[in-house]
């Protein structure tokens, strides 16, 4: 009803966030964290701004599927911007099972009109893994299957970002012996662009920068051998650790709550899985920056790498081989799981793809 | 007759689908189905149990400390090991915090669309809402410009012509009955509540690195080193930190979330006497202290009578599978103690796309779980209940007071509208107590006490070739029990019956419906087309699963499908 009574031309972030008081000064901060955040120098905050100024708010479509909102639940708590701010000013999400108001055929209809009115212009967010197993019985809403649902709406979308590691790689439901069939995005849809951004869950800060490199630079970023961001993946927790210093010094916390433990020591003989664990936790933290799991005392579970769960346990238990001193590993060089001319092929494929539109669902979709 | 399908029911987290019947305005017979599978007790067979809260707390993201806490408390419950005083009270802050964001989210960004219409917000009066909200409590955010600016907010929102997230929902549904400047209030604080949750639960990022999903739970203890001395421990800084968050989340509960229930509770009186359900309540008890103790008592009340509080005994659980997708190896007659439980999933529901399932037979991916064969209701309502009934000093007085500001009686604690209250009430008496913990644990560290892990049985050599368990914990949406049994080091078995499978559970070898069921029957619904009814009382359960509504008729036809423009 109120859509008919205010129907009006289209207004930019920029202006959104200035005509609800946002001042230029805290707009251009907004600006500058997310350069940061994409791992862009400096320079790039006013490029940045002239982008949001410009464009509109585009639409953006979330799908739930063998999830445990812990995604969601991430993006109700970021802060730059906040979750209010995504929803009201940035972006038009006009489907998000957990926040929207509308429930059934209007709930379903407003997704059908997204997907219609914008097709191959909009995002899709999904959160969760696929089931494949026994024709996908194992996860349907409004009576459709998840993999029906996937290859419908993240196969007409400009790109579609897989939040967590469930989306990515198939997380906790893929872990052995995978009763589900459980599967990832890319691996349910070949046919559709996907930006994984793993992580359990994923890290909202990594989230927002992603959508915002894509309003400035109006294509996806840069990925690694497993399509996830460089700008966000591109590094071992290893080596940008806190507590780096005190591997290399041979200092490690031996027993919980011991001397070297309250003293901040390496983790490493706790279990700690940074060193073959590419993400940006110990920059970006979490809620806000207040903290990230080395930070607090535990190690890292490795959680954003493929099959971490089947990979990187039990969590207690020290890793065999760690690669050496020296920042110079990269995902690729080490070798997780996949061949690195793939990798490399899949990276700059995915670059080249970013503003592909009007992808039709691929037949080659694995069943079972 | 018509039926009602709700499949994604949304506003809850999971995926979840109602099925009612409809007969004169009324339902008279309701199924709940959950529609998503992972599989999770499985893959945990034959893994390390000192991991099981990891993989455990990913069966929830909402809920992720929750299920830590239960797993924990199962291993440490089959192993003996009894937590040091600072773990225990570390880890009642964190459960503290985590019931007060949770149940303030569930206010207002997943029920209060329910009771309350954004469109109508923007015919306020931003000067009627100050005085409204003033009259309430001294709120800081109370003045007339400050609702202006929200109301201008929306309405800049609204004139995009993007609705987003709040596009094509019940606005202006007669059921609908807050004056605009109520709507007002509600909404901006809806928008407040965002911001706050954000910033209190950084309470768990400080104690446990981030939420959601916290990662510093040890089997023996917590993995956040204390230490004054040392900034990379729990010092006196952070301690400082939490206080003022704790103060924060009990400020806006008192004087924001309290006052909003109240007003709201006031206009739908009616539906004190709607949504009653099984009447049979279980708690599991929380927050205990050094000795065992629990803060919040536990108890079963039976019949809605509150004259009698029952002991609790973990021998009478047991989970069916006679309505539920999945088999049992010597049949589905007989219910399964958690102990001896199975999850061999056997799906017999309809291939999809589909438009009905088969109520009359298995319906659900949810097992039954029943109190010595009872259906039980579970979550702040059992909580309230139950403390109330045992003379819990501080659930009294709170339990008195809202009542007398609604002039109700105890009976109307039995509705849509009780649970709902309940949850408030359960919120701020948590919220009142959490900081007594904080303080402890001050005291505990300045006498030197910086132990926070029992290191004893850390190391799986030290354990019983076999053991079993079973943690309990009064999540947000109540009893929440984890059992394990472990064999050589290893998982043997592994079974989680949580607050939703209680709640949602389908029906049993008896035909004895779960409590979303049950409450259900009765509700009157004015528009099948928009049966905004059925939401209120579903969401008053806070349930942890999702949904769309189709209305067909018995016969399985479809009889009216809803026009959006």
């Amino acid at each position: 009803m109120i859509e008919r009574d205010y129907i009006g031309r289209e207004y930019s972030v920029g202006e959104i966030l200035r005509e609800r008081g946002v001042s230029r000064r805290d707009f251009l901060k907004f600006c500058s964290a997310m350069t940061a955040a994409m791992a862009l120098p400096a320079t790039f905050a006013p490029k940045v701004a002239q982008a949001l100024d410009e464009v509109k708010r585009p639409p953006l479509v979330w799908l739930e599927f063998q999830d445990c909102a812990g995604d969601t639940e991430a993006l109700l708590r970021s802060a730059n911007p906040t979750v209010g701010e995504i929803v009201l000013d940035i972006l038009s999400v006009d489907y998000h099972e957990t926040i929207m108001a509308a429930a059934g055929h209007q709930a379903e209809a407003a997704l059908e009109k997204t997907i219609a009115d914008y097709r191959g212009k909009y995002l899709c967010v999904v959160e969760g893994s696929i089931p494949m197993k026994d024709g996908g019985v194992y996860g349907c809403v409004g009576g459709k299957s998840h993999l029906d649902r996937a290859r419908q709406v993240c196969g007409g979308a400009l790109a579609t970002i897989a939040v967590g590691t469930c989306a990515s790689f198939g997380g906790i439901p893929a872990a052995v012996p995978n009763p589900t069939g459980a599967v990832g995005v890319k691996e349910a849809v070949p046919g559709a662009t996907v930006i994984n951004l793993p992580g359990c869950p994923v890290n909202a800060d990594n989230l927002t920068a992603t959508v915002v490199h894509y309003l400035v630079f109006g294509k996806i970023p840069a990925l690694d051998g497993h399509g996830r961001p460089l700008f966000a993946y591109g590094k071992r927790i290893h080596d940008n650790c806190e507590r780096r210093p005190h591997f290399d010094a041979g200092q490690y916390v031996e027993h919980w709550g011991d001397d070297g433990h309250r003293k901040g020591f390496c983790l490493y003989r706790m279990g700690c899985k940074g060193p073959a664990t590419f993400h940006n936790c110990p920059t970006q933290r979490y809620n806000e920056k207040t903290g990230w799991p080395v930070g607090s005392g535990h190690g890292c579970a490795g959680c954003s790498e493929p099959a971490f769960w089947d990979t990187m346990g039990p969590l207690y238990k020290r890793l065999p081989h760690v690669p050496g001193f020296g920042i110079e590993h990269t995902v690729d060089k080490i070798g997780i799981g996949l061949a690195a001319g793939a990798a490399a092929a899949f990276a700059v494929h995915g670059a080249l793809n970013a503003i592909r539109r009007d992808k039709e669902p691929s037949d080659e979709t694995r069943e079972g | 007759m018509a039926k009602i399908v709700v499949d994604p029911i949304t506003r809850i987290e999971g995926h979840l689908r109602i099925e009612a019947e409809i007969d004169n305005g009324r339902i008279t017979d309701a199924w709940s189905s959950s529609t998503m599978f992972r599989g999770i007790e499985k893959i945990l067979k034959g893994r390390d149990p000192r991991d099981a809260w990891f993989w455990t707390q990913r069966f929830c993201g909402v809920c992720t400390t929750v299920h830590s806490i239960a797993s924990i408390r199962a291993v440490e419950d089959a192993l003996k090991i009894k937590i040091p005083p600072n773990a225990q009270l570390i880890r009642n802050i964190i459960i503290g915090i985590q019931n007060v964001q949770d149940h303030v989210i569930h206010f207002y960004h997943l029920h209060a669309l329910d009771w309350v219409d954004v469109t109508s917000a923007l015919k306020a009066d931003p000067a009627g809402t100050s005085a409204l909200a003033a009259s309430l409590s001294d709120w800081p955010n109370n003045s007339p410009t400050y609702f202006k600016s929200v109301q201008d907010r929306l309405k800049s929102f609204v004139a995009s012509g993007r609705l987003g997230p709040f596009a094509n929902a019940y606005w202006g549904h007669p059921a609908y009955k807050l004056p605009p400047e109520a709507n007002l209030m509600a909404t901006a604080h809806y928008l407040e509540a965002l911001e706050w949750q954000k910033d209190v639960i950084r309470i768990h990022a400080i104690l446990g690195s981030k939420n959601p999903h916290p990662q510093t739970f040890l089997v023996g203890g917590m993995a956040i080193p204390i230490d004054p001395d040392s900034q990379n421990a729990l010092n006196a800084d952070k301690l400082m930190e939490i206080k003022r968050l704790l103060k924060k989340a009990q400020d806006f509960v008192e004087k924001v979330y309290i006052p909003d229930l109240l007003a709201v509770a006031s206009f739908y009186k009616d539906w004190a006497a709607i949504g009653g359900g099984v009447g049979n309540f279980l708690c599991y008890g929380e927050f205990p202290d050094a000795a065992g103790n629990q803060w919040l008592p536990q108890g079963a009340i039976l019949g809605k009578d509150i004259s009698k509080v029952l002991p609790v005994d973990q021998k009478k659980v047991a989970e069916y599978v006679d309505h539920s997708w999945f088999e049992y190896k010597n049949g589905p007659e007989k219910g399964l103690h958690p102990w001896e439980g199975e999850s061999e999933a056997r799906y017999s529901g309809p291939k999809p796309p589909y438009e009905h399932l088969d109520t009359d037979k298995k319906y659900s991916w949810v097992k039954a779980p029943r109190y010595d064969e009872k259906a039980m209701e579970v979550g702040p309502l059992a909580r309230v209940l139950v403390a109330y009934a045992s003379g819990h000093k501080e659930a009294k007085g709170a339990v008195d007071m809202v009542l007398n500001k609604l002039g109700v009686g105890p009976e109307a604690l039995f509705s849509t509208l009780g649970r709902t209250g309940a949850r408030g009430i359960d919120c701020l008496l948590i919220a009142r107590q959490t900081p007594a913990w904080l303080d402890e644990l001050i005291a505990n560290i300045a006498k030197g006490d910086y132990r926070i892990h029992a290191n004893e049985k850390w190391d799986p050599g030290e354990w019983p070739a076999e053991a079993s368990g079973y943690g309990w914990h009064e999540a947000p949406r109540g009893a929440l029990g984890h059992w394990i049994r472990i064999k050589d080091q290893k998982i043997l078995n592994y079974q989680a019956v949580v607050p939703s499978t209680w709640n949602a559970s389908p029906r049993d070898a008896k035909g004895q419906r779960g409590p979303y069921e049950a409450s259900l029957v009765g509700t009157p619904v004015a528009d099948p087309a928009k049966p905004l009814e059925i939401l209120r009382t579903v969401h008053s359960f806070d349930p942890c699963l999702a949904c769309a509504v189709h209305v067909t008729d018995a016969a399985g036809n479809e009889v009216i499908r809803v026009k959006v423009s």
